[in-house]
């Protein structure tokens, strides 16, 4: 154990600070997902943790409801929809007096029938003649709310505003947008390696070039050329075959260069060997070369992915944003248009998106983390 | 579609080029036994299978689409009459490119210094510290996130109600308890640029954390070890041992955030659209693509203009792979 000095509890003060900040905004739109809609449109998501307090206005059943006991009509019922937990702790018949009446008191309407409300939401109304009015009355009470968890955001999301279907599409471009660079680049990238042919240096240096070459650089042409495509064989321009190819040429520079990187690192007296022994460059690169590289196959496969599944502008411009082909940045973009003030949307379709990368994450970091530096620190 | 429909062309999609791949080289072979021993013959037919999917598709996506969008830039919205430089000329008369010029800078300057300054220093930190790897998988975290997922993380963040109903965005609820007065963050000209780069560096910063925890490890204990012997502060050791040790690590990581601010896309099409001031290069070009059926000369220019941001960073990437290659 290490002595506690001011500059150790200074750098864990400093660091915490960091932490909470990091992850704060995350923790609040989960919190927020998982509220009822509509306390989360009127207060705060760090109010979710403790009891609060609430004024709100229900309405009794009407006439329909009524049951004769004796010489007196009831109304018996609870005020509550569905049992939500809350307490009341007063209640009042009047706009101007919102809290007029403990809990269990009686309280007598202007038309001498009275109404005496619980604290669990049961009341009963008394009236000495018939109940006439198909309406009830509108009742005010203030309630303690203990926290309270929902799944209701996420169902509503998932099959109401079309998330899940979203979700699938989502599934549909990555993954073939992930595998096809992978096959083709790791056979690029071995002749990169390993083959000897004419202008091999001009390729690399085109690759590495390419590397940086910025995405809006390549978006008009090849949609003009999708456009002809389409018109030309009738078949729709946007279409998942066509993502997939434009996914796999803005990856391929950065999947070939890391494969490459990885691959000139294998000893090449194995490879000749192999080549020695008649193997043709196939056999060594499927027997070979192929059990050695899993590991950053998996690192590859896990930056292509979650770059494809974050990826906004290539699904704007190759997808159409018809339901059956939408993704979920898309759709997430798209709500925040149309449904900009319903934050039980928002905050849920967002975790929904989220929740794909976030187990990649927590059960891939290492291979994440591996691709990363390989990317960037070389050698 | 159903999941049944989009699994199967998935798996079509897929196999189609593991197929390819295995059919042609085993063509190879079956016809090498049949026929000749020509090697030299063979191992030309091989190397074009190996290279030629990836060459087309690096030729069709990346290599024509540069040279066709900087073609394209001199020609008018259809792409078919020469117009000269006019196409330029607009575009430095328009308010809306000299604005996105200006956010650009202000996101090339702000956003790549200060990830890469928190990075560098939580790794410092983290790096000392029991928990210490808990803590930067947290900070990291983000990094798997969307950029829509955190605009929405974000606007969430900064959302905004009238002063007298309860603040549900967390900065505004800070706002009141320190007794200002709310705000409608994303609106405040100059400002609500700081705001969004907020949420790029949010992102970023865990890149830098990696990188550099993984560069500190190379430093050699024993350096450190002499320095704190000889009495030297860790604030001393940090300036004076640790930066210029990472120095080549700070320069990739700088550029590599450069480029993608270069590209910063999501955020602002998310948050703003680029109303309010924030409008950025890329979103205004992809603006452009579709506004009024799509105007490819201003798009392509746009474009270019991006492109001329990342070509110092490109020459320098060659340069040192060329140096590399001579070792």
């Amino acid at each position: 154990m290490k002595k506690l000095t001011f500059t150790s509890v200074f750098s864990q003060l400093l660091l915490l600070l960091f932490v909470i900040a990091w992850i704060v905004p995350t923790f609040g739109l989960f919190i927020s997902s998982l509220r009822d809609k509509d306390v989360l449109a009127i207060s705060g998501w760090w109010t979710s943790f403790t009891t609060t307090e609430v004024n709100e206005i229900y309405r009794t059943k009407g006439k329909e409801d009524q049951i004769k006991e004796g010489d007196y009509y009831f109304i018996k019922s609870n005020l509550f929809d569905e049992n939500q937990g809350k307490e009341i702790y007063r209640f009042g018949i009047t706009s101007k007096n919102i809290d007029e009446y403990e809990v269990g008191e009686t309280a007598l309407f202007k038309d001498e029938t009275e109404i005496t409300v619980f604290e669990n939401g049961d009341y009963f109304w008394k009236s000495k003649e018939e109940f006439k009015k198909k309406k009830g009355k509108r009742i005010f009470v203030s309630a303690k709310s203990p926290p309270s968890f929902t799944l209701d955001n996420y169902k509503e999301v998932l099959l109401k505003e079309g998330l899940g279907q979203a979700f699938l599409n989502t599934f549909a471009v990555a993954l073939p947008a992930t595998l096809i660079p992978l096959i083709i680049c790791s056979y690029f990238a071995y002749a990169l390696t390993w083959m000897k042919f004419y202008g091999r240096d001009l390729l690399l240096a085109t690759i590495i070039a390419s590397l940086v070459v910025p995405l809006q650089m390549c978006l008009i042409p090849v949609l003009t050329i999708y456009n002809d495509f389409g018109a030309l064989f009738g078949v729709s321009a946007k279409s998942y075959p066509g993502i997939w190819m434009a996914h796999t040429g803005f990856g391929l520079a950065s999947t070939t260069f890391l494969l490459w990187n990885f691959l000139k690192t294998l000893p090449s007296e194995m490879i000749e060997a192999a080549r020695v022994d008649g193997a043709t460059h196939y056999d060594t690169f499927i027997k070979i070369v192929v059990p050695l590289s899993i590991p950053s196959f998996a690192s590859i496969f896990i930056l292509q992915f979650l770059w494809v599944w974050n990826d906004l502008l290539v699904g704007l411009v190759f997808l159409d944003k018809h339901p059956s082909e939408i993704i979920l940045t898309a759709k997430l973009k798209e709500l925040l248009g149309s449904r900009g003030e319903n934050w039980e949307i928002l905050t849920t379709g967002a975790f929904v998106s989220m929740t794909v990368p976030l187990f990649i994450f927590f059960s891939l970091q290492r291979y994440f983390i591996r691709g990363l530096v390989a990317g960037s620190v070389k050698g | 579609m159903s999941i049944f429909s989009l699994a199967i062309t998935v798996l079509v999609g897929v196999l189609f080029f593991v197929l390819f791949f295995h059919l042609s080289n085993f063509l190879l072979d079956y016809f090498r036994v049949k026929a000749s021993k020509n090697f030299a013959f063979e191992n030309s037919i091989r190397v074009i299978i190996f290279i030629a999917p990836a060459f087309i598709v690096l030729f069709v996506f990346i290599i024509y689409p540069v040279f066709e969008t900087i073609r394209l830039s001199f020609y008018d919205k259809v792409g078919e009459n020469f117009v000269g430089l006019f196409n330029y000329t607009w575009a430095i008369n328009d308010p809306d490119f000299r604005r996105s010029i200006i956010n650009n800078l202000g996101w090339l300057i702000v956003v790549p210094t200060l990830s890469t300054f928190f990075g560098l220093v939580i790794a410092n930190l983290a790096d000392r510290i029991w928990w210490g790897s808990i803590a930067k998988s947290i900070i990291f975290m983000p990094m798997a996130i969307s950029f829509v997922g955190a605009g929405v993380i974000w606007k969430f963040m900064y959302d905004y109600r009238g002063p007298g109903d309860q603040q549900i965005g967390l900065l505004n609820a800070i706002a009141v308890a320190l007794g200002f007065e709310p705000q409608a963050w994303l609106t405040i000209p100059l400002w609500n640029n700081l705001f969004l780069m907020a949420i790029m560096i949010w992102i970023q910063t865990g890149l830098a954390l990696v990188i550099f925890s993984a560069a500190l490890r190379s430093i050699p204990n024993e350096t450190l070890d002499a320095a704190r012997i000889d009495g030297a502060s860790e604030l001393k050791i940090f300036w004076s041992i640790i930066i210029p040790y990472l120095e080549q690590t700070i320069l990739v990581i700088w550029t590599i955030i450069t480029i993608l601010v270069l590209k910063v896309f999501d955020i602002i099409y998310a948050m703003t659209n680029g109303q309010w001031q924030t409008e950025v290069l890329a979103n205004l070009m992809y603006d452009w693509m579709f506004r009024g059926g799509g105007d490819s000369g201003r798009g392509s220019v746009l474009a270019f203009c991006i492109l001329i941001g990342v070509i110092p960073i490109l020459a320098w990437n060659l340069y040192r792979h060329k140096q590399e290659q001579k070792v």
